[in-house]
């Protein structure tokens, strides 16, 4: 039960990001990185997580911001997005909306405008799942025991997962992810000893590999940064959410698409899903059918036919396999 | 034409909640103040074998614990202060008192909770089973003022009934009227269906904290509260005191929407644990912990059997609900649903049997329109479905059931004091452009397809036999002591109106003085079932027209001549004139100063022997302060006061995401005379947001392997957010004065969301070309499964599921 009553922690507040690196990697798994707080402080007031140091990033200017990529630096010409930034700046910034509005398209579907104007796109990707028994303070699989509440019959698992449940079941709950995989956007991961550059689709962690945790970060590992690289700069996109209400909800279904046409053909397409499966569900088999079909009513249908095969529902999750189908028939549609 | 009724103000506590000066419960400080935090039940049902503080009373900080032993035991099936059977996840058991809150925090994670776990239920059917588990060990039914009984259906109950249907078997509450067969015998159509209502959270803004200290002798409790003067004899029995060792102070409320009537429970722990720690204790209820504690709307299985002439009049009306209940007393929603029937459709013959059923969920109380709104949102659908097999329009038939000033209420077929639902119909259909709508039902632009609904709902607003005091003093203000309660509506402030109204002041020379018991407030009814406005109008004016006839008496009395000589108003300013020469008259403020020279009744010395105690003993504390205007409303008052309401709706529904947009919706509300537009207006509007939040989102989650809540948090439980709702709502009103009210006004809070609810719900199933969910709320998922023609996830019966 939520009690709404912290703990006490140490609260450090380094000024710039090599000292953060420095206090993660001398505290780690004791320190908890505070980038918005919209997640963290859920997990503190709940008393589910205790850490014994908070590293509050909000004074580190330089994870901040929507920057061109240098060509010769990046090797592309995309752009480079801190992962400080708010998710309001990321709606509002002028060349994401110019050449990425998929990325503005899904910030500004988080939550709610309070919460984006604090909310980072950082926070946003790296926070935990919102299975409401996990939350609750369920010693399930993820939270070191040894079940699964949500997925056992009769379990209220309607926002849960329908692909890749592996014990357990629950879903990626954000708005943002989906559309970097669909940007092939990269990850920039630091820690004290070393930078590590992980392509978008590897950062999510399925159950499969580590029940634990959501993404691929460790202990002193910190997003610094989000690289999108220029190859979809102004394709066409494609981002839809649908959830019980029209802001501060989690999606029940989501997919971001960027598709490429030529001579009136799809050239190439990227299509994911967001809350069916742990991991934003990149659907390669669709973009493989599209790939050289026209942009029309039958090939939408094929595509949202085979976005759902294998879909493995659970009790009260059904209906995700028809939204799912009609969201993805919408997005190849256009 | 009267100056101040009907006009709109700004009410005197506007400031100071705009610019965050009010004080809300949780905003009191006192010296020495220690902070007490809940110790709840992490089982839905449980027996407290012990309760070890000695690690958690030893560490520094902490002061003290409560427990059941400590505080007034409620008779069962009462909410309980604390208990040693918890009945639900998140029942207080105890509570502990630190120097701050972590500290508190902290040591009840080291308080040792011995609970043997018991049998639970979150289904009601599940219970009514012949081997089904009792949510109380005493059984799983409630009668009220007899208490819980067991109740089983049998084998054959259950399997009388097909799939999908409500099964029907032994019952404790039971009514009729007319010849029920010889209706369905008349019907060219008989609906049957079996529907189910969720239970839902209050989502009042601001949790029920409180805080408490004892000062001379005197208990004073800073509390959440809808009402004012009508809290303090049940809050004085919670805490153990007689009604005048008790100071409550509720300027401010944060929502109560019925789950703060009157006093609660938990809101005497702060004087217990102070009483026994002898500091003043504050103790604020978290968001998680307001959904355990902060009562319910009783959810409903249900099955209706309506039979419908030809021309649509609706002859027989047989209804039957199993109310989930909670684990305690609970509320009549379900009788106040049969009710709503009756008056709402006046069906010429009527049966109605239910019986609650005990649940180990959170106890149940009234939520803005108890049983008549989950029964709007069950029924009104049906309406819809009836009205395309009979060919007639929906207003139409809702225009040939609607009742009239000569319609009759429930089992007892009593009275009512004026209706004009079919009023608002016409003002409704007219100003909606209804029959304009209607051509564009099932409209489809690309995946978005068009539905157009009508709604209507009930209740009953209004009682008599409360108080009015006013005081006018020799600066010639006017101080209204009014006992109303502040619980966001103004109408606090607008029956105040009625009195300044009669005695023709300058609202600006009026004073309201209220939100603390030691200011000497008149007794009221607690602001519950829309019934302020007719209630407390009534008692303002006859306060006023006491206030009147003293000082004409004392203008007699320093000019000459007898009372009947003189009178008030008539653009003479605040005082008092002789009919035959205008120019020779008093000020209200010389007749003040006069009063309170004279003495006796004037200026509260005497008073009528039939006031009600709060009021004698405030007037008491007044005498000699001003002129006195008090009595208690004795005025005519004869049947039910009906509110009711009618809502237009039309919204554009994505057949492949499930996903609607409201359109445009009108609210018509008949509450007889308008007291304050603005008010009323943010009634009709409110009302309907709540309404879709009913219809569309709200429900309680249970896991029932656990008996915990899936919704604890706002982003959980979903109420209706800025953008699920059309920035514009528009509202009217039928202005048609109530004979039985001095100003001619009605309550209606209440049916403005049964309304809204069912005018979506009719709506969804209108966009989707007839398909009745017979359920609310009908959420996007279930949405998509019928458009995918596949089965829904829950159970046609099944409760709090997703």
């Amino acid at each position: 039960m939520l009690n709404d009553m912290m703990t006490h922690f140490d609260l450090l507040q380094p000024p710039d990001l090599d000292t953060a690196l420095d206090l993660l990697s001398r505290h780690g798994a004791d320190a908890w990185p505070l980038a918005g707080g919209y997640d963290s402080f859920d997990w503190f007031k709940n008393r589910g997580k205790q850490p014994g140091v908070v590293i509050d990033l909000e004074g580190i200017e330089e994870l901040r911001g929507v920057r061109e990529s240098d060509p010769s630096a990046d090797g592309d010409n995309g752009i480079t997005i801190g992962a400080m930034t708010t998710l309001a700046a990321v709606e509002a910034d002028p060349i994401i909306q110019s050449r990425y509005p998929l990325l503005a398209a899904a910030a500004a579907q988080v939550a709610s405008p309070q919460i984006r104007n604090a909310g980072t796109i950082g926070g946003n990707v790296c926070q935990d799942t919102r299975c409401w028994y996990y939350r609750y303070g369920m010693t399930c699989y993820r939270a070191g025991g040894n079940t699964c509440y949500a997925g056992a019959r009769g379990a209220m698992n309607r926002e849960h997962a329908i692909f890749g449940a592996d014990r357990c079941v629950a879903v990626t709950p954000s708005d943002v992810a989906p559309a970097l995989v669909a940007l092939d956007a990269d990850m920039i991961v630091r820690s004290a000893r070393r930078e590590r550059v992980v392509p978008a689709a590897g950062f999510f962690m399925p159950p499969s590999v580590d029940i634990t945790r959501m993404t691929v970060l460790e202990p002193g590992d910190l997003l610094t940064a989000m690289r999108i690289p220029g190859r979809w700069a102004g394709a066409d996109f494609h981002f839809e959410k649908v959830a019980d209400r029209k802001t501060w909800d989690f999606a029940m279904v989501s997919v971001a698409a960027a598709v490429r046409e030529a001579g009136g053909l799809i050239e190439d397409a990227r299509i994911v899903a967001g809350a069916v499966q742990c991991i934003p569900r990149r659907m390669t088999e669709v973009e493989d059918l599209v790939r050289g079909l026209p942009r029309d009513e039958t090939t939408a249908e094929m595509a949202g036919a085979l976005a759902v095969r294998g879909a493995d529902p659970l009790d009260y999750n059904h209906f995700k396999i028809p939204l799912l189908r009609n969201l993805v028939k919408r997005a190849v549609r256009g | 034409m009267p100056e101040l009724i009907g006009k709109d103000f700004t009410p005197p506590d506007v400031i100071a909640k705009v610019t965050g000066r009010a004080k809300y419960a949780e905003d009191f400080r006192a010296d020495g103040m220690l902070f007490c935090r809940l110790i709840t039940s992490p089982m839905p049902h449980a027996r407290v074998l012990g309760i070890d503080a000695s690690e958690a009373l030893a560490m520094e900080g902490v002061v003290a614990i409560l427990t059941a032993a400590d505080v007034p035991e409620i008779p069962a099936p009462g909410n309980p202060i604390l208990t040693n059977t918890p009945h639900f996840v998140g029942e207080p058991v105890a509570a502990l008192a630190a120097v701050d809150e972590t500290t508190a925090q902290d040591a009840i994670r080291k308080v040792r909770l011995e609970l043997e776990p018991l049998p639970f239920v979150v289904d009601p059917l599940e219970s009514l089973r012949p081997d089904g588990p009792n949510a109380r060990e005493d059984g799983n039914t409630v009668v009220r003022r007899e208490g819980v009984s067991e109740i089983k259906w049998t084998d054959a109950d259950f399997a009388a009934a097909a799939d999908g249907q409500l099964p029907m078997g032994e019952v404790n509450n039971e009514w009729s009227y007319g010849d029920l067969e010889a209706g369905f015998r008349d019907a060219a159509v008989v609906l049957d269906e079996s529907f189910v209502t969720a239970g839902t959270s209050h989502h009042s803004m601001e949790p029920r904290s409180a805080m408490a200290y004892w000062q001379n002798g005197k208990c004073h409790v800073f509390g959440s509260s809808q009402s004012q003067s009508a809290t303090l004899g049940s809050l004085a029995r919670y805490i153990g005191i007689e009604p005048d060792d008790l100071v409550f102070v509720a300027e401010f409320c944060g929502g109560g929407f019925g789950s703060k009537g009157s006093a609660y429970p938990v809101m005497s722990i702060p004087a217990h644990m102070s009483r026994k720690t002898g500091r003043p204790v504050m103790m604020r209820i978290s968001r998680a912990e307001e959904y355990a504690i902060g009562l319910a709307r009783a959810g409903f299985q249900g099955r209706i059997r309506l039979g419908f002439r030809d021309d649509g009049r609706i002859t027989a009306a047989d209804l039957f609900i199993v109310q989930e209940n909670g684990p305690n007393s609970g509320f009549g929603d379900l009788g106040s649903a049969a009710g709503a029937v009756s008056i709402v459709y006046t069906p010429l013959a009527m049966r109605f049997r239910g019986i609650p059923v005990l649940t180990n969920t959170p106890a149940r109380g009234a939520q803005r329109g108890p049983g008549q709104n989950q029964i709007a949102c069950a029924v009104e659908p049906l309406l819809d479905k009836a009205a395309a097999q009979l060919g007639i329009d929906r207003v139409a038939i809702r225009r040939i059931n609607a009742p009239d000033g000569d319609s009759r209420y429930g089992a007892n077929r009593a009275p009512v004091t004026s209706a004009h639902l079919r009023e608002a119909l016409d003002m409704g259909a007219d100003r909606f452009g209804w029959d304009e709508r209607l051509a564009r039902s099932g409209e489809r632009r690309g995946s978005k397809v068009t539905g157009v609904a009508v709604g209507q709902a009930f209740h009953s607003a209004g009682m008599s036999g409360q108080d009015g005091l006013v005081r006018i003093t020799p600066d010639g203000k006017l101080h209204i002591h009014c006992g109303v309660g502040n619980l966001g509506t103004y109408s606090y402030a607008g029956v105040s109106r009625a009195a300044a109204e009669v005695l023709g002041y300058d609202w600006e020379n009026c004073v309201i003085v209220r939100g603390d018991s030691s200011r000497n407030l008149a007794s009221s009814s607690p602001q519950v079932g829309s019934n302020t406005t007719f209630t407390m109008t009534r008692a303002a004016y006859v306060a006023a027209i006491d206030a009147v006839e003293k000082l004409k008496t004392i203008a007699a009395m320093e000019l000459g001549g007898s009372p009947e000589d003189y009178d008030i108003g008539g653009g003479t300013g605040e005082a008092v004139f002789a009919r035959a020469n205008p120019s020779r008259r008093i000020s209200y403020a010389r007749a003040a100063e006069r009063a309170i020279a004279e003495g006796g009744r004037f200026s509260g010395y005497e008073v009528p022997d039939d006031l009600n105690p709060v009021t004698a003993a405030s007037v008491a504390n007044l005498a000699g302060t001003g002129l006195i205007g008090v009595a208690r409303d004795n005025l005519p008052h004869t049947g039910y006061v009906p509110a009711l309401a009618a809502g237009f709706i039309e919204i554009e529904l994505d057949v492949e995401t499930g996903a609607f947009e409201i359109v445009d919706y009108l609210g018509v509300a008949d509450c007889g005379t308008v007291v304050h537009p603005q008010g009323l207006a943010a009634q009709v509007k409110g009302g309907a947001v709540m309404g879709f939040g009913m219809a569309a989102l709200e429900r309680h989650v249970y896991d029932r392997r656990y008996g915990v809540a899936g919704n604890i948090g706002f982003h959980q439980a979903k109420p209706p957010s800025y953008l699920d709702v059309p920035s514009h709502l528009d509202w009217a009103a039928t202005d048609i004065a109530d004979p039985q009210n001095p100003v001619g006004a009605k309550g209606v809070g209440e049916p403005l969301m049964g309304c809204s609810a069912a005018a979506l719900l009719c709506a969804i199933s209108d966009a989707l070309g007839g398909h009745y969910f017979n359920r609310i709320p009908v959420v996007p998922d279930m949405i998509v499964n019928v458009l995918a023609e596949q089965a829904q996830s829950h159970g046609p019966l099944e409760v709090n599921t997703q």
